[in-house]
């Protein structure tokens, strides 16, 4: 944009308007002789006619004139001049102060006095013409200014239109989850994303860009894309969280990064697994006992750090059916009022102590904040998450593009993820995508995904890493367990999990047998399948959530392996 | 009744002089349209029928005659610029005749100076 416009200096048309013809054939000529070009008229009326035919630049008006006076026909010229400065200079050889400060009160810009001296004349004329072209200079950028800003708004309509296509895939209107979000938050740099992993949990992205306006949001695309692709391909949050961090690093200036709380929620295992960085606390609301617990963020923001340097470590909480995650952008905590006060951490707890059942919460802090402000705005972003039964929600079902003609039918593969391996690569979405290419077998995918993470999980931490699942029985030992399995995860050098996979046909259909082996000690299957299911998600290996969604489970080797069969009757 | 006769020029030399730098060539159209102009004007003052008229008539004068450097005539229309607001008619009629004594002579001192250029 070339704001360097400048309206030009150059000769000016003059009106000059008195009664009196010698004054009038004099001032003309005094005028022409500075290099101008000179328009007269011999009243009020006719100086008000020729000002609206000719348009002239400046004008010098005699104050006492016949049928109109000077001062009637300034104001009408102002009128007719609009927005643009035409200077008016008054000729009078009125002496006393009150005729002066009437010029001025008329509109008039300047006067000069009879006798006409030109030296002064031609300054004065000079000046104002000086301010007139400054005038004329700041309509034109005004002008191109409310121009550009209209361009910079279809920009940001533009980019919006296509941030709602990358986001489209979401589901945000999940019944579990209550949110508020500006339809413009994109451009304040907010940032709300939600989407269903294969098995069936729930991704969450809370995210803060820095910045305002399109560079806010241009980084929320690539963000979108990531987090969209790998929750739908079964990717866990910690992977899912390295790529984010990578790309943000990568794509963005150096000054520039996005503050986020990702979750993933599990409604089958009943846990909520948080990575935070950058952002303010966000809270756990235990239903019952309307404990509150602070989701500290304990990370750099994404994109600051490189991937080497970047940390992944979650923290993992218990959480029941009617227990809520809430979580805000630092817009609610920097919310000021008229007196320039900022609404705090203090008011926050305050609004949530206040209420406790679903929903409640959320319309508390709204309200507290209304109130503080004077006025309802929606310039920060709220989501407030709620642990389900695990059948409540309904995924919709994955979209597939293929003819399915090329599925592969009958073939076995076999797999042994080593120490090294098993500390950094996660090999379910990898072993998934393989076996959606079976036609017959992908509307079982959910079942599939959640038996199989729940087969490798089993045999990493109770297996390999030893991990004694009893500790899982209540929210200290929770915590404990998930400490123990990051510190022996990083510790570990020895140790294996293999993955079987055999496909056969079978009749119309087919059947997979997965077969999964660990290189710990074992465990008593038996008494594990005897004991009855307790609280869902907490402690045990969930042997029977295994039981329930394959066929054929069974475990041998002192429960160092176990096995799984699911069948279909149809290639799809 | 007092009116103040104090050795004023009749014509300001220099301005005379200002006029013809400015003017150039239409210097002697310009006294020429002074000289016919003022002849008007002083009609104006004869005819005028009450004070606010008058005081209008007597102000423009003034304005054309300083301009021109006629510095006895514009003092004169000065005075009654200002007396004409504040008294009766008939009580300025001596006044007016003076400035048609100034006027005389400007007249002729003009006409004298329009006369140093052809026609």
């Amino acid at each position: 944009m070339n704001m360097s416009t400048e309206v030009a200096q150059g000769p000016l048309t003059v009106l000059i308007a008195d009664d009196n013809m010698t004054d009038r054939m004099l001032l003309s000529s005094i005028v022409r002789r500075q290099g101008h070009s000179v328009i007269t008229a011999g009243d009020g009326l006719e100086a008000v006619r020729v000002f609206a035919e000719q348009r002239p630049q400046l004008v010098l008006l005699d104050a006492m004139m016949p049928v109109m006076d000077g001062f009637a026909a300034a104001r009408e010229i102002k009128r007719l001049a609009g927005e643009a400065l035409v200077p008016i200079i008054f000729l009078t050889s009125l002496s006393e102060e009150q005729a002066l400060v009437r010029c001025l009160e008329a509109g008039g810009d300047d006067f000069l006095a009879k006798p006409y001296n030109q030296v002064i004349l031609a300054a004065k004329i000079k000046a104002m013409d000086r301010l007139r072209r400054l005038q004329a200079t700041v309509l034109e950028q005004r002008d191109q200014i409310a121009r550009h800003h209209g361009y910079l708004l279809n920009e940001q309509r533009v980019a919006k239109a296509v941030f709602d296509q990358v986001a489209h895939s979401g589901c945000l209107d999940s019944p579990n989850i209550r949110y508020l979000q500006s339809p413009y938050a994109l451009f304040n740099g907010d940032l709300l994303l939600a989407a269903f992993t294969p098995a069936g949990d729930m991704h969450v992205l809370l995210g803060d860009f820095t910045g305002h306006g399109l560079p806010a949001a241009v980084g929320a695309m690539p963000l979108a894309e990531v987090f969209y692709g790998m929750t739908a391909k079964g990717y866990g949050l910690q992977e899912t969280l390295r790529e984010m961090n990578a790309k943000l690093k990568r794509i963005l200036p150096v000054d520039m990064f996005c503050c986020a709380t990702l979750l993933s929620l599990s409604f089958q295992r009943g846990i909520v697994e948080v990575w935070s960085g950058g952002m303010p606390e966000g809270y756990l609301l235990r239903g019952d006992s309307g404990e509150r617990v602070p989701l500290v963020s304990r990370h750099l923001p994404l994109g600051v750090l490189s991937p080497a340097r970047f940390e992944d470590r979650t923290d993992v909480w218990p959480l029941a059916v009617g227990d809520r995650v809430l979580l805000l952008t630092d817009g609610v905590i920097e919310a000021t009022n008229a007196d320039e006060e900022l609404f705090g951490v203090e008011r926050l707890l305050a609004a949530l102590g206040e209420r406790n059942a679903q929903g409640e919460v959320f319309d508390s802090v709204l309200s507290a904040l209304s109130a503080f402000r004077g006025e309802y705005r929606d310039d920060f972003s709220m989501a407030e998450l709620a642990m389900v039964q695990p059948d409540y929600l309904k995924p919709p079902a994955l979209i597939y593009s293929d003819s399915g003609q090329s599925s592969p039918l009958d073939w076995s593969s076999s797999f042994e993820f080593r120490a090294e391996t098993l500390k950094r690569f996660n090999p379910l979405p990898f072993l998934m995508h393989m076996l959606q290419e079976i036609h017959g077998l992908r509307p079982q995918s959910g079942a599939l995904y959640s038996v199989l993470a729940e087969l490798y999980s089993n045999a990493l931490e109770h297996g390999v890493l030893g991990l004694d699942s009893e500790l899982k029985r209540d929210a200290r030992g929770f915590a404990q367990y998930y400490e123990q399995r990051n510190t022996r995860l990083t510790q570990l050098d020895e140790g294996y999990v293999r993955l079987h996979l055999h496909v056969r046909r079978e009749g119309e259909g087919g059947r997979l047998v997965i077969r999964v082996e660990d290189s710990g000690r074992g465990f008593d299957a038996r008494k594990a399948l005897a004991t009855p299911a307790r609280e869902r998600g907490l402690s045990g290996r969930g042997i029977h959530l295994i039981r329930q969604l394959s066929q054929n489970a069974s475990w041998a080797d002192d429960g160092r392996s176990a096995q799984v069969e699911f069948a279909w009757e149809q290639q799809g | 009744m007092m009116i103040e006769q104090v050795d004023t020029p009749h014509v300001d030399h220099a301005v005379l002089q200002g006029l013809q730098e400015v003017m150039g060539d239409e210097y002697p159209l310009l006294l020429d349209t002074f000289l016919s102009d003022s002849q008007a004007r002083v009609a104006q003052l004869h005819e005028a029928q009450n004070a606010e008229h008058l005081s209008m008539a007597a102000h423009s004068f003034k304005g054309s005659s300083s301009n021109m450097g006629a510095v006895q005539l514009a003092r004169l229309c000065s005075q009654l610029e200002e007396r004409a607001k504040r008294w009766p008619i008939f009580e300025l009629q001596e006044l007016i005749r003076l400035i048609d004594v100034e006027f005389a002579n400007v007249q002729a001192l003009y006409g004298a100076e329009r006369s140093r250029f052809a026609a």
